[in-house]
């Protein structure tokens, strides 16, 4: 296992490498800059605030510049667009955001998605089965962009329960929509594959064994079921992690959060070269994190895989 | 009283398609310590009626008739009470060692729940009765081989493992399905030998379901010929083997390769297994056999002694008609 892990990190180095240069180059094969404007700056001063940001070197020093900068010191620059602002800072900021009401999303999907799926499993065919795929199948074709005006509607403007948006240090008035909005159509795929791979285990022959055992039900499902049903949900559950802690555009910029998915769009559009870079770079370490961990989850349950 | 006697079993499942009638009529009795063939090929019913037996149809499945062990009726038991039977008197072995075990539960621990759950046993005490229940089914290295996964067994070793399993409360009955299907040769011999030991030592009766007469006629003393969900013929084994009277059991006894005559090509009954959502109205071989007469299109045969035979036979034909 520490081998694996080891191996795995060693994997992740040079994944993480491809990456930062990858979209690198996207972003300079892309038209226009930080700079550009409708209204062209003079090209003296175009080529002052170049040389500031080391934008008149050519590409593969700003690349070499840039990686020396994040091996070295950890630093990932100044942002292109906030002036006095780096990186560092901007994602310090929106990222505590993102994680706050990104786990709590994920609680809420794992939880509700996994009890809903294996009720629908057990109680297969009958009116719990159906209400369950029900709510599954309007939560996943209902997207957050719907979801979350519905939601301001009904909980802030008609029945003024819940404030409509901003932060306020994640308390949890101000968490409860953005929280609904995100982990809704994560909890019904999770709900579906918990049903779909729950009720493939409920007729396999070793739990035809545990009934010929004697075992009640609860049990069969507790001691018998349950590990191979959360095989084909954990490998969901990895992606789904990384998806709902880096957020999403529509929720900070729905309910103001101030998170990173509206700041990573946003950096995009304004070519601020760093900040996307920046949380390019989060998002592809997040990922290869969660992989691992599923895959170690993995090993735990299945015996068949040694790591 | 017999240990165990059914009465007019049927099994039905409810389908899509339609209801399939798996089981239909069957009666037959066992008593304490006997061995009971049940012959058939597959999708003969023979398998379903056992499960039925026990209460481990799938959920589409029901069944009616009567089922006394110990002059309880089964039928009429919900869960909770046929789980205080289930593996306590009345166990099962399955016909696919590889996938009956559960690969995510250490050999140990699938064993030992069953003494826990049915004997009280605290884990240790459990997990003793184990190991020496695994040294009663000749399981070498069983110390070992208790600590292991199932995928780290070989097929026989885990078809030892389930045959322990099962013997661990010592059940009046012990029914074994296909036991010896998914092994090979060799494996399958021994663990014949092995169930026949089993039944001396612990006074076992066991039911034995197999398509493989070899297997029967070396450790049955009654045989139990399935056809299309129906019995087709209940005898003795040897009287089967000696002077079948049904024209299917002389099809399948000669579909048994021989080595002692001189021919090229191997032996069969023509014709396929019946479609069991439109069953005939008749005797369910009749489209397949060569003797068949109106009536057996037409009349499904009682069960009934022939002659001064003790067998029971399903036939319309006279035994001269048939030779």
């Amino acid at each position: 296992m520490f081998n694996f892990i080891i191996r795995r990190l060693g994997i992740a180095i040079p994944t993480m490498l491809i990456l930062i240069v990858f979209s690198f180059s996207m972003m300079k094969l892309a038209p226009g800059g930080p700079f550009t404007s409708e209204r062209p700056l003079p090209p003296q001063v175009l080529a002052n605030i170049e040389a500031k940001y080391g934008l008149d070197q050519p590409e593969y020093m700003q690349l070499f510049n840039y990686m020396k900068g994040i091996i070295t010191q950890f630093d990932f620059g100044p942002s292109f667009r906030f002036k006095d602002r780096s990186v560092n800072d901007i994602i310090a900021q929106g990222f505590p955001v993102t994680l706050t009401y990104g786990i709590w999303s994920f609680i809420v999907a794992v939880t509700v998605g996994i009890s809903l799926g294996a009720v629908a499993a057990i109680k297969k065919n009958s009116w719990l089965d159906y209400t369950a795929v029900g709510i599954t199948i309007g939560a996943q074709v209902l997207p957050n962009f719907v979801m979350a005006p519905i939601l301001v509607l009904i909980f802030t403007l008609w029945l003024g329960w819940l404030p409509g948006g901003g932060w306020n240090g994640g308390e949890w008035p101000y968490l409860v929509m953005p929280v609904i909005a995100l982990s809704t159509s994560y909890m019904a795929s999770i709900a579906r594959i918990t049903r779909s791979s729950m009720l493939e285990v409920l007729n396999s022959n070793f739990i035809r064994t545990a009934k010929a055992k004697g075992l009640s039900n609860g049990s069969i499902i507790l001691k018998h079921a349950l590990k191979p049903t959360m095989l084909p949900v954990i490998s969901y559950l990895g992606p789904a992690f990384v998806g709902m802690v880096t957020g999403s555009v529509v929720i900070d910029q729905y309910f103001s959060t101030g998170g990173i998915g509206q700041l990573f769009v946003n950096s995009a559009l304004s070519r601020d070269y760093s900040v996307m870079m920046g949380i390019t770079i989060l998002l592809g370490a997040l990922v290869i994190i969660f992989n691992m961990i599923v895959d170690i989850l993995y090993a735990w349950i299945d015996p068949k895989i040694r790591l | 009283m017999s240990l165990l006697e059914v009465r007019d079993l049927d099994v039905t499942f409810s389908t899509n398609d339609g209801t399939v009638r798996a089981v239909n009529k069957i009666s037959f009795d066992l008593e304490a310590g006997e061995t009971l063939a049940i012959v058939g090929e597959s999708g003969s019913g023979k398998s379903q009626a056992v499960f039925a037996i026990m209460g481990l149809l799938a959920d589409n499945g029901s069944t009616s008739g009567s089922v006394l062990f110990h002059g309880e009726e089964l039928t009429h038991l919900n869960d909770t009470q046929l789980n205080k039977i289930r593996a306590n008197d009345m166990a099962m072995i399955f016909q696919d060692p590889m996938t009956s075990l559960n690969p995510y539960m250490r050999v140990r621990d699938q064993m030992s729940e069953v003494l826990q759950l049915h004997k009280g046993m605290s884990k240790s005490e459990a997990y003793n009765a184990c190991v020496s229940m695994l040294e009663a089914v000749k399981l070498p290295d069983a110390t070992s081989v208790i600590n292991r996964f199932p995928h780290e067994c070989s097929g026989g070793m885990r078809q030892r493992i389930m045959i322990a399993m099962s013997l661990l409360c010592q059940p009046k009955l012990l029914i074994a399905d296909e036991p010896t299907t998914a092994l090979d040769v060799t494996v399958q011999a021994q663990i014949m030998a092995l169930l026949r030991r089993v039944q001396d030592d612990f006074g076992t009766a066991i039911i034995l379901i197999t398509h493989d007469l070899g297997v029967v006629a070396g450790s049955c003393e009654k045989t139990l010929v399935m056809y299309g969900g129906r019995i087709l013929e209940y005898a003795t084994t040897k009287e089967i083997f000696a002077a079948p009277s049904h024209p299917y059991t002389r099809g399948l006894l000669s579909a048994v390769p021989r080595l002692d005559t001189e021919t090229d090509e191997l032996v069969t009954i023509p014709g396929n297994p019946p479609n069991m959502m439109e069953l005939p109205a008749g005797c369910p071989f009749a489209p397949r056999c060569e003797f068949a007469k109106d009536i057996c299109h037409a009349e499904m045969p009682e069960l009934v002694a022939h002659g001064d035979h003790e067998g029971l036979r399903a036939c319309h034909l006279s035994l001269e008609e048939l030779s």
